[in-house]
């Protein structure tokens, strides 16, 4: 258990380190903030739509730091470390995953709130985003240690590794953006499930790759 | 091949290989590998480049699987390979740190595992500024905070001046003392009295 709370510190760190916090959020504020530029400030349309732009806003500052959260640890023979001292991969993980979700979980979900003011979204809509990202964003940190692990051991591994997350974090934003609306009851249910189901499934998918980096 | 260490009666710590084979990519690199060291005992892994010294490390680590044979490891394992595994950004003594506390130390140890391989100057400076022989004085700090029984060294004199080879040296010794052992794969000669060497042969 111990050795599972330094991972996390010490990931966390690094990630803090590396303007890990800052990035996800400047990003997913970029987007809300460029989305009414884009479309014209129809107040409207702004707030039929805005939930959903955050959804896609939320997944791709989840993949911004996706080549950073493994790779380094793999070249700089710290993975071997902790193999060494008997700590499993599955912990390791484990460790990683809970360190990614802290990292731009919540600073996301604060980001929300001027995020949903440039978007015009009114109580309700915020509420449900917010509840839709507590729930998702352990998916989508799942999915992003889990794809991080199988790509590590590749050259330039950052594109492939947004081009295999995408297609895997679909459920993610489909029930997402639809837990977002009168009828959002089932899709947060969807939600929460297909995110339970990532993060169960991930500390052991990419501990096989971790292993399989040692090779 | 044989070393001459016996394994005690109760071994504090202890290493035994018997047959061990390893392949690689396809390749065997070699196979027959056979010693055991006990307590204090050291072993020196001789042979050309590419024969498999570090991947015999590596096996002794648990960080390959043996093609055959079997490895008994009584002890935990410290390995001091290419890597140095300290976050770059990080103070020297942090990054030690980390690991210090990872192995059950605390930060206290860390300074005076610092002073063994005379880095105490540098404990503030981060990791990143270190040159290359300050960087194996700092993978061999952290080998000693380990407080592991089996180290395994891969190349731990490489780019050290004649003083931080007598401070490896005197480490090395003091650990033997303490009931450690050492496996080292070294091309320089290494103040190992009492060792045993393996040479490697790369397999038909």
């Amino acid at each position: 258990m111990s050795a599972l709370l330094r991972i996390i510190g010490r990931d966390l760190r690094l990630s803090l380190g590396s303007g890990g916090l800052g990035l996800p959020v400047a990003f997913f504020l970029l987007v809300a903030t460029l989305y009414p530029f884009a479309v014209g400030p129809d107040g409207a349309l702004l707030a039929r739509t805005g939930g959903g732009v955050l959804w896609v806003a939320a997944l791709l500052a989840a993949l911004l730091p996706i080549d950073r959260l493994v790779a380094p640890d793999a070249e700089q023979g710290v993975l071997d470390q902790y193999a060494v001292r008997g700590i499993g991969e599955e912990l390791v993980a484990s460790a990683k995953i809970i360190a990614h979700w802290l990292s731009f979980g919540p600073p996301l979900m604060l980001a929300a709130l001027p995020a949903a003011a440039l978007l015009r979204l009114d109580a309700k809509t915020l509420a449900s985003v917010e509840i839709g990202l507590l729930a998702g964003t352990p998916g989508l940190a799942a999915l992003g240690v889990m794809v991080a692990s199988l790509t590590a051991g590749l050259k330039r591994s950052g594109a492939l590794a947004g081009l295999l997350m995408l297609p895997l974090a679909i459920p993610l934003i489909i029930f997402g953006a639809g837990s977002i609306g009168d009828f959002g009851g089932g899709a947060l249910r969807f939600l929460a499930a297909s995110s339970l189901f990532l993060a169960a499934l991930a500390p052991f998918a990419a501990g096989a790759g971790l292993r399989a980096l040692r090779d | 091949m044989t070393g001459q260490g016996q394994l005690p009666q109760s071994p504090i710590s202890g290493l035994e290989l018997s047959n061990v084979a390893c392949v690689r990519g396809g390749r065997m690199l070699f196979n027959g590998v056979s010693f055991a060291l006990g307590v204090g005992d050291a072993l020196i892994v001789a042979g050309p480049n590419g024969v498999g010294k570090s991947s015999l490390l590596r096996l002794i680590a648990g960080l390959l699987p043996a093609y055959a044979g079997q490895i008994l490891r009584h002890g935990k394992v410290a390995l001091a390979d290419e890597h140095m595994a300290l976050d770059a950004r990080q103070p020297l003594a942090k990054a030690l740190a980390y690991w210090a506390r990872l192995d059950g130390g605390s930060v206290e140890d860390v300074a005076a595992a610092l002073a063994c391989f005379d880095l105490s100057h540098l404990a503030d400076v981060p990791v990143r500024m270190l040159s290359t022989g300050q960087r194996r004085r700092a993978t061999l700090t952290r080998i000693v905070l380990s407080r592991a029984p089996i180290w395994l060294l891969d190349e731990p004199g490489n780019g050290l001046d004649s003083a931080a080879l007598a401070l490896l040296d005197q480490a090395m010794a003091d650990h033997r003392a303490a009931g450690g052992i050492v496996v080292a794969a070294s091309h320089q000669p290494l103040h190992l009295p009492g060792a045993t060497t393996l040479a490697l042969e790369a397999a038909e």
